[in-house]
């Protein structure tokens, strides 16, 4: 990762000819609201390919940090970068940004009102232009890809959460993406459907998908992650690889954490 | 004249000139409610707009129409504008008025729909790159819209016989020509017992469209245990076939 990258990209919203622009690069991002500091000067690179486990207390700004990255949340100060697209809240940026990423929620946020079929092809229809068919065959890819090709004409309601997030990421996927951000993906489930969709995340990882997830699961931490990103009140208090966080925390919040989750 | 003569009622019922008045009550309420919904939409929406006058003004719309009586607003259009040069025929002032009225009900009905969604709902259509317009029109219209049903419904009926206040300024609507006949033949309760049963199918028969409206709106978001519960009656029913 170069550094130098960012100094020859004057005013210019797309770094050109950069063969290692980072997926995400957030310089001194800042967040309120009100009163409360969500983001406090926060920096963090990404690089293409990674997979990123977001991880500390509740409130610590987990999942304001991936909402800004899609411009769901907007930030107030600071440089984001996602694939070399400034992130300036000029309309045609938000645009490429929300294209290269694909996104997670917590609760699903399936449109209750149309089958999972139309769930996934209103997207490329309507944003990419596709016709049915191309749209149909791309969903029941994706829909097969997240092994639940046989509930394509249902509606979300009628399935099970851990289902209902296997759509919604295949929902995401019928985008081609090239980051996934995932919000506590598993944090509404049932704890026997957990493993289903953490099943279908390590697929998409081991297939080389750019990953930013926030979850308290550490088990995929310490399988998937490349990187554990672990905040506290608004920072990032600190990063390492999995084994390294685990073993030995640097700050004491990081080992108090760890206590509390790891029983 | 010391009784209810019913036949007198039934005749009064089926008495064409009383007939007519039906239809325009019926062609009153209809006009009203597309023209209210097409304002109300967009007084709704400029009420939910971040611009702080277009939203200001839309609140003052819905607190003016709201907070005064219809018939005021249906008697100034009609008797009080002329005084200023601006003059409508009969039956326009009543559906600028009803409208007008209407559309401030309306638009707090459509708002609480559209605020009724989930913000979770436009996050996923922005995160999945989804235009303005499409995440309107396929995303939140929908769900609102099935949650303005029972409410919509609620205000179409009280529209339906608020049309009755447009006899005041004239409009020979059913009130209007019941009170032409109960003049002419002086059979009071005979003639309003026709305009009562008149007033009744139309609600009644509002009443059936709109459940219809709810069925069908609310059929794509059956939950798991509702889809239970209207699956056990089917197999009921095809072991009710065989045996």
């Amino acid at each position: 990762m170069s550094e130098t990258s960012t100094t020859t990209t004057e005013g210019a919203t797309v770094q050109p000819q950069l063969r290692e622009v980072p997926a995400v690069r957030m310089e001194a991002v800042y967040k309120h609201y009100g009163d409360f500091t969500a983001l406090n000067e926060v920096d963090l690179k990404v690089a293409k390919g990674e997979k990123i486990v977001v991880c500390g207390p509740s409130g610590s700004g987990k999942s304001t940090l991936i909402r800004c990255i899609n411009h769901i949340e907007k930030h107030d100060e600071g440089l984001i970068y996602v694939n070399g697209v400034e992130l300036d809240h000029q309309r045609k940026n938000i645009d490429a940004v929300r294209r290269d990423t694909g996104m997670v929620f917590q609760s699903f946020n399936l449109f209750p009102h149309m089958t999972v079929l139309e769930n996934c092809t209103l997207a490329p229809m309507t944003a990419n232009g596709m016709s049915e068919a191309e749209a149909r065959d791309l969903a029941m890819h994706f829909l097969t890809k997240v092994r639940i090709p046989d509930q394509a004409e249902k509606f979300p309601g009628q399935l099970s959460g851990g289902q209902q997030q296997r759509v919604a990421i295949a929902r995401a996927l019928c985008m081609r993406p090239k980051i996934m951000l995932f919000d506590e993906p598993t944090s509404a489930l049932d704890p026997e459907m957990v493993k289903e969709v953490l099943e279908t995340m390590k697929k998409l990882a081991e297939e080389g998908m750019t990953m930013l997830c926030v979850t308290h699961e550490m088990g995929f931490a310490r399988e998937v992650a490349d990187r554990i990103v672990f905040m506290n009140e608004g920072k990032v208090v600190e990063q390492a690889a999995p084994e390294e966080f685990f073993k030995h925390p640097k700050s004491e919040r990081a080992r108090t954490f760890l206590d509390q989750i790891i029983h | 004249m010391s009784h209810f003569s019913p036949t007198a009622a039934v005749s009064y019922f089926f008495n064409y000139f009383l007939m007519k008045g039906v239809l325009v009550t019926i062609g009153l309420t209809v006009a009203a409610v597309i023209g209210g919904l097409i304002l109300g939409m967009g007084i709704a929406l400029l009420r939910m707009s971040s611009n702080p006058v277009l939203a200001g003004a839309a609140r003052f719309y819905i607190w003016f129409f709201r907070g005064t009586p219809l018939l005021i607003q249906l008697v100034v259009i009609y008797s009080g504008l002329p005084q200023l040069g601006i003059k409508f025929s009969v039956i326009t002032c009543a559906l600028v008025g009803l409208i007008l009225n209407e559309a401030a009900y309306l638009a707090e009905i459509v708002r609480s729909g559209f605020m009724a969604v989930s913000a979770g709902q436009r996050e996923a259509a922005w995160a999945l790159s989804l235009s303005p317009w499409v995440t309107f029109r396929r995303v939140t219209l929908p769900q609102a819209f099935r949650l303005m049903i029972p409410p919509l419904g609620n205000s179409i009926n009280s529209l339906l016989k608020a049309t009755s206040l447009a006899s005041v300024i004239s409009v020979e609507e059913l009130m209007r020509r019941s009170d032409m006949l109960m003049q002419e033949h002086f059979q009071i309760l005979e003639v309003y017992a026709a305009a009562t049963a008149y007033y009744l199918i139309l609600t009644s028969v509002w009443d059936a469209v709109q459940r219809r409206l709810e069925k069908h709106f609310g059929r794509s978001s059956v939950t798991k245990s509702r889809k239970v519960a209207t699956r056990a009656p089917v197999a009921q029913a095809s072991v009710e076939a065989r045996a």
